[in-house]
């Protein structure tokens, strides 16, 4: 059971703050690590894994050090975002070498390919790999040593569907074998379909921490703003505003469109076309106004 | 304090890319000079002297040391697959010392070896300039590669600072400022042939104590900050 403290950790580069005071526990199963591009997901999986020295703050695993303690790599595996990997080598040369660094064989490489199900592609080099092969390749040399904390920064980035299933599949096992595995991704649905447990980083600041569920519930329970164009505007406006999922309707002249709120995601979307059609009016513009990502975000950290 | 592993992946980072095909091209251009200079001119010491001093020592083997110094630690930084030995149970300087093994060797290798040929070719070790300027060569190496790998450890662009000092610094100062030579790591190794050779055909402005020690204190001295600078690496993040 290996357990990761982060403990008032900022980190600032020049004048800026790229993580603001977070505290947080990761602990054994999946965590997902959830933040929009440049909320400092990256930084903070860097000073996780020792490779970047908080400016002020803790991070220990299970009460060591992780920053300049070389030791704590025995139990640390990390599957980075940068592609560069010794393309000259072939895949098992590469897994081969990273098992000998932790004073492993070719044992243990030959294992952690097969548990990556790499192994027909391991004597290509690793320059002639996909994306995906790759992936899979660095996830085999960060478990040659059955490390029990895993730290994989965006691990589905460009890989397609079906590698990413398999991935899933595999981190979900890594976390059913009581290892704590945390992963940063910026796409919710990811982080939903995998994460036991996740932390939320916006802006650098820890937004929220949990349970997923409750997290989307707060996600999907805010009102969603569209923008809305018709051929008769005023006729929509009243016909929407007569149904509950519609919480406030305003009309824009200058945009010569509809403001529309809906409180009930899943009711105003069949709602709008159903009652266009029974009134007679056409829809011009159906446009959602907020679902940016990084609107949900900081509907989040007001919440 | 020596990896065999860490040595693995540097040998063949090195003489696996387009770095070997430039390890390769100056040797062999040294030796098509001194085999076209000792068909035209016949066999000469002065000449001989000249053309390794003032090719082999003076440019061929800094250049040498700075393909394979930057070339054994710094591409790795720069791609991040660094991340690979990092974050492994080894002591930082450990890696840097294996590296620092492994660029002498390429250096020698690439640099000495094509030095003597080069001397037996001009003048056939006439007054031990081919033995003598080998030895320079191959003392050179120890402190050219700790001096590039330490600049590829902290810097991104080593290999343009580590040819600005060696055709700048060494070739142009040395010859133009007489302090400069006193800090020239060709001038040290210099002082050293000028033990071997006995003759006067090569010499150097440093003393061969004063050159010892720098030689020692500049090795060890890089290769200790290269260590240090390892273990604060910081890996910067895409954002």
């Amino acid at each position: 059971m290996t357990t990761l403290s982060i403990d008032h950790v900022s980190r600032w580069f020049g004048n800026v703050v790229a993580v603001n005071d977070i505290t947080m526990t990761v602990g054994p199963g999946v965590t997902g690590l959830l933040g929009p591009n440049g909320a400092g997901k990256s930084t903070l999986i860097n000073m996780m894994g020792g490779f970047l020295a908080p400016s002020t703050g803790t991070v220990t695993l299970d009460g060591q050090t992780v920053w300049r303690n070389e030791k704590v790599y025995r139990q640390i595996g990390i599957v980075p975002e940068r592609e560069g990997m010794y393309d000259f080598l072939t895949g098992r040369e590469f897994v081969v070498a990273n098992a000998e660094l932790h004073g492993l064989g070719a044992k243990a490489a030959q294992q952690a390919l097969a548990t990556v199900e790499m192994e027909y592609a391991q004597d290509r080099k690793i320059a002639t790999y996909s994306k995906g092969m790759r992936q899979r390749v660095k996830m085999a040399s960060a478990l040659v040593h059955e490390p029990s904390l895993l730290l994989l920064d965006e691990p589905f980035n460009g890989m397609d569907p079906r590698q990413r299933m398999q991935l899933m599949d595999l981190l979900r096992r890594m976390g059913d074998e009581g290892r704590t595995v945390l992963f940063s991704s910026h796409i919710l649905e990811e982080v939903e379909q995998l994460a036991w447990h996740i932390e939320v980083v916006v802006a650098g600041r820890h937004a929220a921490s949990g349970d997923f569920r409750k997290i989307r519930r707060l996600m999907t329970d805010r009102p969603h703003r569209y923008l809305v164009r018709s051929s008769d505007d005023r006729a929509l406006a009243a016909a929407l505003i007569a149904d509950p999922s519609t919480s406030g309707i305003e009309v824009d002249h200058g945009e010569g469109a509809l403001r529309i709120q809906a409180v009930d995601f899943a009711r105003f979307t069949s709602l709008l076309p159903r009652v266009a059609k029974e009134h007679g009016i056409r829809l011009l513009t159906v446009s959602p106004s907020d679902e940016s990502l990084e609107s949900v975000f900081s509907y989040l950290v007001a919440a | 304090m020596y990896d065999p592993t860490v040595a693995r992946l540097t040998y063949r980072a090195l003489l696996g890319r387009r770095r070997a095909l430039i390890l390769g091209a100056l040797p062999l251009l040294l030796i098509a000079i001194s085999v076209a200079v000792r068909v035209l001119a016949g066999a000469d010491d002065q000449t001989a002297a000249d053309i390794l001093g003032g090719l082999a020592l003076a440019t061929m083997v800094p250049i040498i040391g700075v393909i394979a110094g930057t070339g054994a630690m710094g591409p790795e930084i720069d791609d991040g697959s660094v991340v690979y030995l990092l974050s492994k149970p080894i002591k930082r300087p450990t890696i840097i010392y294996t590296k620092l093994i492994v660029a002498i060797a390429v250096t020698m290798v690439f640099s000495a070896v094509p030095t003597l040929i080069a001397g037996f070719v001009l003048n056939g070790n006439g007054q031990q300039i081919a033995v003598a300027y080998t030895v320079a060569a191959l003392v050179a190496s120890i402190a050219y590669a700790a001096l590039f790998l330490l600049l590829g450890t902290v810097s991104r662009h080593a290999v343009v600072f580590g040819l600005v000092y060696a055709l700048v610094w060494e070739a142009l100062f040395g010859s133009l400022v007489p302090g400069a030579r006193t800090l020239s790591v060709q001038q040290w190794s210099l002082a050293v042939a000028q033990k071997v050779s006995g003759g006067d055909l090569v010499t150097s402005d440093v003393g061969l104590t004063t050159a010892t020690v720098l030689l020692v204190v500049v090795t060890v001295l890089a290769t200790w900050y290269a260590g240090q600078k390892l273990r604060t690496l910081t890996l910067a993040g895409e954002e």
